[in-house]
């Protein structure tokens, strides 16, 4: 069953379960969301609906932009992403102009939530690579440099050695989260544990795909 | 306000009496035996508290068969029935530490009368 919603990260917290355990949630306030345009195997050769989230100022919106959600006969949104699912979804019974709401998915369920991660700066290798550190003293020297860079036979350092640089700002998908609440009247998800990016973000929950 | 906020304000109980440190409660626990649940009493002196929000906790400080017994909880768990405050005591700091190295005659902690 795929489906997904587009959201934003609240922030996080804590929530008492039914048996009073303390769990560690992360609120994302997702939807309603409008179907702005629908991909079908006839004419794209996938099957995907593209979901408009956000408000923004009208004018800020371009003439392409505009044209795109006039043919759908839908407000602009700030935020357009694709969901792909299956035949036979029930994602397949949505039309454009539709809303999608965190009705979808329901308590106990697990979800994939995807994001942009925080960003941290030009990090060094055992930061970004998770590279050990060598010993602090016994007249070392080698502290928390990268290690050996390659064999000396080549005389090149080959394409895709682990280095320092910058680290944070990617694409990060958090798997097998459990969805601990869903609240209806405030569009909210309160999903078990952390979830990438900062408070404000821009979040894509889908449904487990190792669930 | 931000939801945030909100959601965990929405958890706070109001049914406990004021206590601090240095008070003697008795706190009604909820314990699970099996299939039945019934309640255990934890009394005791109050060591600390700590935190704010939903996270705030509470340290009870109990002596049994010569042995100090410390229990920590949530104070907002739904696991707690009831607490209820014995005896208020006039203590001068926040946290009660040093009762873990006192015993007898000398852990005895004055009433504060109001």
């Amino acid at each position: 069953m795929a489906k997904g919603i587009l959201g934003k990260k609240l922030g996080m917290t804590q929530i008492f379960s039914a048996d009073g355990l303390l769990i560690p949630v992360t609120v994302i306030e997702a939807g309603p969301c409008t179907v702005v345009q629908k991909k079908t195997m006839e004419k794209d050769q996938y099957l995907a609906v593209q979901l408009g989230f956000g408000d923004r100022r009208e004018r800020l919106f371009n003439k392409p932009e505009r044209g795109h959600f006039d043919q759908a006969k839908v407000k602009p949104r700030r935020y357009l992403k694709e969901i792909r699912f299956n035949e036979g979804d029930d994602f397949a019974d949505l039309s454009v102009g539709d809303s999608v709401d965190v009705s979808i998915f329901s308590e106990g369920e697990k979800v994939d939530v995807t994001a942009t991660s925080k960003g941290k700066g030009f990090q060094g290798s055992i930061k970004r690579h998770n590279q050990s550190r060598g010993p602090k003293s016994h007249g070392s020297h080698y502290h928390r440099g990268v290690g050996s860079l390659n064999a000396v036979d080549p005389a090149r350092v080959f394409k895709g050695r682990k280095l320092p640089g910058r680290m944070g700002g990617e694409r990060v998908t958090t798997q097998n989260l459990e969805i601990v609440k869903v609240d209806q009247d405030r569009n909210l998800l309160l999903v078990k544990g952390s979830v990438p990016g900062v408070k404000g973000s821009l979040v894509i929950v889908r449904n487990a795909v190792k669930a | 306000m931000n939801l945030i906020d909100i959601i965990d304000k929405e958890q706070l109980r109001s049914d406990h009496p004021p206590f601090g440190a240095g008070d003697t409660v008795r706190v009604h626990v909820k314990v699970v035996e099996g299939a039945n649940e019934r309640i255990q009493i934890f009394e005791g002196v109050v060591l600390r508290r700590m935190g704010g929000g939903v996270q705030e906790n509470f340290t009870v400080r109990k002596m049994t068969q010569g042995v100090g017994v410390e229990r920590t909880w949530p104070l907002n768990s739904p696991r707690i029935a009831k607490i209820e405050v014995v005896r208020h005591g006039k203590v001068r700091r926040a946290r009660l530490y040093y009762l873990r190295e006192r015993s007898g005659r000398a852990a005895r902690i004055k009433e504060r009368r109001r």
